[in-house]
C-alpha cells in the first residue's frame, strides 16, 4: 500500500465518527423529513403518501401558520438588528482606553452564561405586571405599569427586550474584532488629519464588517428557531401574539402527532432560512470588506 | 530614538488624557458603562434577593429590594418540595453531561486530527459539510430523529442525548480541535512517523499532551451546552424520574406557579456551576467565543 492510499484510509478512519454522524444524524434525517413532508404520518401508523397536501393546507387553510410566520419574522427582524447594534456599541465602549474594563466586560458577559431556562424564569418574574421589578421602577419614575406578557400588544416586544440581556457573547466577538484592527491604520488616518468620526466611519466600520456579517447570519438562524421563550413563558399567547413558528411545529409534532405536517413546516423553515442566508451572502459583496481584496 | 509604538502612545496621551475636553468624554464613557453594568447585573441580583424572601414578601408592591430576613431555608425547602426530585435530576444531568463530554472529547479529537494532519481526497469537502452543519436549523432533522429513536426504543432514556456526541462531538468542537492541531509543529510528527509510530500513538502521545487549552475549552463549552440544554430533554425524556434540572425547573413552574422564592432559589442553584466555571475558565471561554467569530 503506497503512502497516498494509506493516508486516505487513515484519514477516513480518523474522521469516520463525524462522517457517520453526519450521515446518521443529519443527512439521513434531512432526507427522511423531506419524504415525510409529503405524507400523513401519525407516528403509530406507517406514513401514507398524500403528495403536496401538507403544504397546501399549511399555506392556504391554516390561519395559525401565517400568524406564526409573522411573529417569527417580526421577532427576528427586530431582535437581531437590535442585538447587533447593542453588542457593537458595548464593544466600542469596552474598547476605550479607560480603567476597570475587565470588570465591565465580565458584567456584560455574565447574563450570557446564565442557563436559558433560569433566565426565562427570572425575566418572567422581572416583567410580571403586578409584582415585577421593572414595573416597580417605572412606577417610581412616575410612569404607569407596563403590561409586558399580559397583553397581546406588548408580549412580543417584551420578548425582544428580554433577548437583549444576552448580547454579551456577540459583544465579545466584536471586541475581539475591534482589537484585531491594526493600530497603524488609525495612526495613518490621524496623520492624514482625519477626525474621530471619520476614523470610525472609514476604518472601524469597514474593518468590522466581516464580524458583523458573521453575527448577522448566526443571529438570524438562531432567531428563526426561537422556541423556549414562548413555550416556557407564554405558551404562544396572549391571543397568539407570541406564537412562534417552532412552537407551532412542536405542537403539530408532539401534541397532535402530525409528523408529516411538522416535517413540511420544518422544510419550509429551512427553505426560508436558506433563501435569507443566500441573500445576505449575496449582499455581502456590497458591504462586507475583506482585507485580502485590496492586497 | 523612539519607536512607532511610543509615538502612538504619545498621540493617545494627548488625545485621551491631557485635553480637558476629554476628561468629560471619559466621564461620559464611565457613566454609560456603569449604567449598562447595572442593567446587566441587576436582574441576577434580583434573582438572588428574591430567592431569599418569604412567600409573602414577594407579593408586595412596590417590592422591597433587600429581603426583610434572609430566608436561607428556601434552598433546602425548595430542593425537597413535595414531589420534586432535584437530587435525582441533578444526578441525571451530571450523568448526561459526563457521557456527552467523554464522547465529544474522543470523537472531536480524532476528527480534528484527521482534518488537520492527514491529507486525503475528499477531506475538504467533508470539512465544509461539517462547518455547514452548524448553520442547519436543527428542526429539520428533529422529526425523523424522534421517529428513529422511538422505533429504537430509546425514548425516555439518555441515549438520544448522549450517543450522537460520540459521532463527531459537534461541528464547532471539531473546528476548534483542527485549528489547534494545525498549529503544532510538523517536525514533531514527522520524526515520530519516521520512527514508525502509528497515527493513533502520535495523537495520544504527542498531540493530546500539548492540547491542554483546546481540550479545556471544548470541555467547558460542552459542559455549558449540556447543562443548559432544554429542547433535547424536553423532546426525548418523558417520565419525571428521568428529567434533567432544566426540565425540573419548568415542571416546578407548571405545578407551583406562585412559589416564586423556591423557583428563584432553584434557578439560582442552576446558575452557580456556570458562574464557577466562568470564573475559573473565563479566558478559555472568551477565547472560544472569539474563535467562533474568527472563521467568518
Amino acid at each position: 500500500m503506497n503512502s497516498r492510499m494509506r493516508n486516505t484510509v487513515q484519514g477516513y478512519l480518523f474522521i469516520s465518527p463525524v462522517v457517520l454522524g453526519l450521515l446518521i444524524f443529519t443527512i439521513g434525517p434531512m432526507l427522511t423529513s423531506f419524504y415525510m413532508s409529503f405524507t400523513k404520518f401519525p407516528l403509530l401508523r406507517a406514513p401514507e403518501w398524500i403528495g403536496l397536501r401538507n403544504y397546501v393546507v399549511m399555506f392556504t387553510s391554516d390561519k395559525n401558520f401565517w400568524q406564526a410566520c409573522k411573529v417569527t419574522l417580526i421577532y427576528a427582524g427586530t431582535s437581531v438588528p437590535l442585538a447587533l447594534i447593542g453588542a457593537f456599541v458595548l464593544a466600542i465602549l469596552l474598547n476605550q482606553r479607560v480603567k476597570g474594563i475587565a470588570f465591565f466586560r465580565t458584567s456584560f458577559y455574565m447574563p450570557a452564561i446564565v442557563p436559558a431556562i433560569a433566565s426565562l424564569i427570572l425575566w418572567g418574574w422581572l416583567m410580571n405586571r403586578d409584582y415585577g421589578l421593572i414595573n416597580a421602577i417605572l412606577v417610581r419614575l412616575g410612569f404607569s405599569k407596563f403590561p409586558f406578557f399580559a397583553e397581546p400588544e406588548t408580549a412580543l416586544a417584551s420578548m425582544v427586550m428580554m433577548s437583549l440581556w444576552g448580547v454579551g457573547a456577540g459583544m465579545i466577538i466584536y471586541l475581539a474584532g475591534l482589537q484585531g484592527i491594526p493600530e497603524s491604520l488609525y495612526e495613518a488616518g490621524k496623520l492624514d488629519g482625519a477626525n474621530e468620526l471619520q476614523l470610525f466611519r472609514n476604518i472601524t466600520i469597514p474593518m468590522m464588517t466581516p464580524t458583523i456579517f458573521f453575527n448577522l447570519v448566526m443571529g438570524m438562524i438562531a432567531a428563526s428557531q426561537t422556541f423556549m421563550n414562548a413555550f416556557v413563558l407564554t405558551s404562544g399567547g396572549p391571543l397568539k401574539s407570541t406564537y412562534f413558528y417552532n412552537l407551532m411545529l412542536y405542537e403539530r409534532a408532539f401534541n397532535w402527532t402530525q409528523m408529516g405536517m411538522a416535517s413540511a413546516m420544518a422544510w419550509f423553515l429551512l427553505f426560508v432560512v436558506l433563501v435569507l442566508t443566500l441573500l445576505v451572502f449575496r449582499s455581502s459583496a456590497l458591504w462586507v470588506f475583506y482585507e485580502a481584496e485590496v492586497k | 530614538m523612539i519607536s512607532d509604538q511610543e509615538v502612538y502612545r504619545g498621540i493617545l496621551d494627548l488625545d485621551w488624557r491631557r485635553r480637558p475636553k476629554d476628561s468629560y468624554r471619559i466621564l461620559f464613557i464611565y457613566l454609560i458603562l456603569i449604567l449598562s453594568a447595572v442593567v446587566f447585573l441587576l436582574p441576577l441580583l434580583w434573582m438572588v434577593t428574591t430567592s431569599l424572601k418569604t412567600q409573602a414578601e414577594v407579593y408586595v408592591f412596590p417590592p422591597t429590594f433587600f429581603p426583610e430576613t434572609l430566608r436561607w431555608q428556601n434552598f433546602p425547602e425548595g430542593w425537597t418540595y413535595e414531589s420534586m426530585q432535584w437530587t435525582r435530576w441533578l444526578v441525571n444531568t451530571l450523568t448526561i453531561t459526563t457521557a456527552v463530554m467523554v464522547g465529544t472529547l474522543i470523537s472531536a479529537t480524532l476528527c480534528g486530527y484527521g482534518f488537520a494532519r492527514i491529507s486525503f481526497p475528499g477531506r475538504d469537502v467533508w470539512f465544509i459539510m461539517v462547518l455547514a452543519s452548524i448553520m442547519l436549523p436543527s428542526t429539520v432533522t428533529l422529526i425523523p430523529l424522534f421517529v428513529g429513536f422511538h422505533r429504537a426504543g430509546w425514548l425516555d432514556t439518555f441515549l438520544p442525548l448522549t450517543v450522537p456526541a460520540f459521532f463527531g462531538g459537534g461541528a464547532f468542537n471539531i473546528f476548534l480541535m483542527r485549528q489547534f492541531f494545525k498549529g503544532i509543529p510538523i517536525e514533531l510528527e514527522e520524526a515520530a512517523l519516521i520512527d514508525g509510530a502509528g497515527r493513533l500513538r502520535i495523537l495520544w502521545q504527542i498531540f493530546v499532551p500539548l492540547s491542554g487549552p483546546v481540550i479545556a475549552t471544548t470541555s467547558v463549552f460542552t459542559f455549558q451546552a449540556v447543562w443548559n440544554d432544554y429542547f433535547g430533554p424536553l423532546i426525548f425524556l418523558t417520565s419525571q424520574e428521568n428529567y434533567t434540572l432544566a426540565l425540573g425547573i419548568t415542571f416546578f413552574k407548571g405545578l407551583y406557579k406562585t412559589q416564586i422564592p423556591y423557583m428563584m432559589a432553584m434557578s439560582f442553584l442552576m446558575v452557580i456551576p456556570m458562574i464557577i466555571v466562568f470564573f475559573f475558565a473565563q479566558k478559555l471561554m472568551i477565547r472560544g467565543v472569539i474563535l467562533s467569530g474568527i472563521k467568518a
